[in-house]
């Protein structure tokens, strides 16, 4: 650039980089960082009502296909709306106590379009962490699909997000007290996986079997589907982990690069400890592995190097197919699509990899076990502890309320025996001819 | 007039329709039907929940013929949907009371 269009540019910089909100001193809008946020944003919002509502949809059975997807959908519009007006400021207000944010930002009050949060507008950020929160609780109903009464679901979904969601993403990315403490989690293993995890388990403990689990033939509706959803959220996961930097530099590269890694590793040591127990590899197989790869990796993405991305998709494939296929059926509950098979344990390899594995050289502020900082492990291991003992009380006493409210959270015998598509929203999901 | 219903294996069925045409016979009902007898069912196994499909899908053909022709078309369809492996099927006679062309009304073996 010649020296004329150099200063121009600087002018012009300089010119839109106003005021921010609490975040920077004398921050700068980088619209690098910003393209990259907002593409980030829209990727990890596709992971949603697109990945996972075709990853569980196709793991549903044919007569409750639609309801996993209408499930999925509102959980994302519901949080669209929640997080605009309340979670938002509950999750990133100024910290009271180290618990909670304060109200300062309701309904986006005191941000304007000029508002930064360091290198991007507050308003992308704000949009970027609402994504995380709609997941967040769709991942949730990955255990419970086949039997909960839509209306329960609406409601349990809006409770969950304000008083389990928001406190959580607070202590952890918010400036509260696990951030103090010193806890890595740089995409979400506490705050999405493990926290959905758990939820999941226990709204399913508290929900009940399906009728016939266990007797019955509970075919997948479409393996095809479950295939498509995960390769979608493979790709919105770049996103997810990559675009949890916030910028566009070298340690996104690096989340990029052992994102990507992880993904693929575990789906080969998925396929291959199922091939050597059932003699076949299954594409659903496959699919699992590459979400318990990405999970994994997830509290580790800005953390590790490429050695550690290896092991921990390795272990992610093996450990995802004991629990889900071993563990589930020895234990009896009926957590039906695996969010805490997936979700939840692999989401405790990565935080537990995470303080193992974490390399100063890839980011000055993780140095895990191997660097030296046994104390790192056990940081992982309280704030992996305390997210799942809030996140099991909590979820309890929120579908105390839901059952309360709606009258009873399951469908009646015979809705679930017909199906939800048809006893929920008088849908059904293809209209296939007969010739 | 009898019917012949015959249950086989899929993949047959188009060597089955050509065996009949040869004989003159021009039209036939299909249905896709499941079912099984000593071909027992497969595994499959989701995510470790592991499933017994007992019932396999098969085609069943429809004909009405003039008795006499039973005989034929019995062999016919033996011969052409025989594979040899367990599970080809069965071959049932039903006599046929009345039979009518929807468009002319014929009536009887008119009607065939």
């Amino acid at each position: 650039m010649k020296l004329n269009e150099k200063l121009t540019a600087l002018a012009l910089m300089l010119s839109l980089s106003p005021v921010s909100s609490a975040f920077a001193e004398e921050a700068t809008l980088n619209s690098g960082d910003t393209a990259w946020m907002i593409v980030s944003t829209a990727l990890v919002m596709m992971m949603t009502p697109a990945g996972l509502a075709l990853f569980y949809g196709g793991m549903s059975r044919y007569k409750n296909l639609l309801n996993t997807f209408a499930m999925t959908f509102m959980s994302y519009c519901l949080a669209s709306v929640i997080w605009v007006v309340i979670g938002y400021t509950l999750a990133f207000g100024p910290d009271i106590g180290g618990l909670i944010g304060g109200l300062d930002y309701t309904f986006l009050n005191n941000i304007t379009v000029k508002s930064l949060s360091g290198t991007i507008p507050t308003y992308v950020y704000v949009l970027f962490q609402m994504t995380f929160a709609g997941i967040t609780v769709a991942l949730v109903l990955g255990s419970i699909v086949d039997r909960m009464k839509f209306s329960s679901w609406l409601l349990f979904t809006t409770l969950w997000i304000v008083f389990i969601y928001c406190p959580i993403a607070h202590w952890v990315w918010g400036g509260g007290w696990m951030a103090k403490m010193g806890a890595l989690d740089f995409a979400g293993g506490n705050v999405v996986h493990i926290n959905a995890g758990v939820a999941g388990l226990v709204l399913s403990l508290v929900l009940g079997k399906r009728i016939g689990y266990g007797k019955e033939t509970m075919f997948p509706s479409s393996i095809a589907l479950t295939g498509l959803g995960a390769a979608l959220l493979w790709f919105g996961w770049f996103g997810f982990n990559a675009g949890s930097q916030l910028a566009a530099d070298g340690l996104a590269g690096s989340a990029f690069l052992v994102t990507n890694t992880s993904a693929a590793m575990g789906a080969i040591s998925w396929m291959f400890t199922e091939w050597y127990f059932t003699r076949k590899p299954t594409v659903l197989g496959i699919a699992s592995g590459i979400v318990a790869g990405l999970v994994s990796i997830t509290p580790a993405a800005g953390f590790v190097d490429l050695s550690a991305a290896l092991v921990i998709g390795l272990v992610a494939g093996v450990l995802g197919f004991i629990c889900v296929s071993k563990l589930k059926h020895k234990m009896g509950y009926d957590d039906s699509l695996d969010a805490f098979g997936v979700h939840g344990m692999c989401g405790l390899w990565g935080a537990l990899a995470t303080g193992i594995f974490a390399n100063p050289a890839v980011n000055p502020n993780g140095v895990g076990l191997l660097y030296g900082n046994p104390k790192q492990l056990l940081i992982q291991i309280i704030s992996i502890a305390a997210t799942a003992a809030f996140t099991a009380v909590g979820t309890l006493i929120v579908i105390s309320i839901t059952r309360l409210a709606t009258h009873g959270l399951r469908v009646e015998k015979d809705d679930e025996i017909s199906g939800l598509d048809y006893s929920q929203h008088g849908e059904r999901a293809f209209e296939i001819p007969s010739s | 007039m009898k019917k012949i219903e015959a249950i086989i294996k899929p993949f047959k069925l188009d060597d089955v329709k050509e065996a009949l045409n040869d004989l003159g016979i021009q039209g036939m009902t299909i249905s896709e039907v499941k079912g099984y007898g000593r071909q027992k069912g497969h595994k499959e196994i989701y995510r470790g929940a592991e499933y017994v499909v007992d019932f396999i899908p098969k085609i069943k053909i429809e004909v009405i013929v003039a008795a006499s022709m039973v005989d034929q078309v019995i062999d016919k369809i033996r011969n052409s949907a025989n594979s040899g492996k367990i599970g080809d099927g069965k071959i049932f006679v039903i006599p046929i009371e009345q039979v009518v062309r929807v468009r002319t009304g014929e009536k009887g073996v008119d009607a065939l």
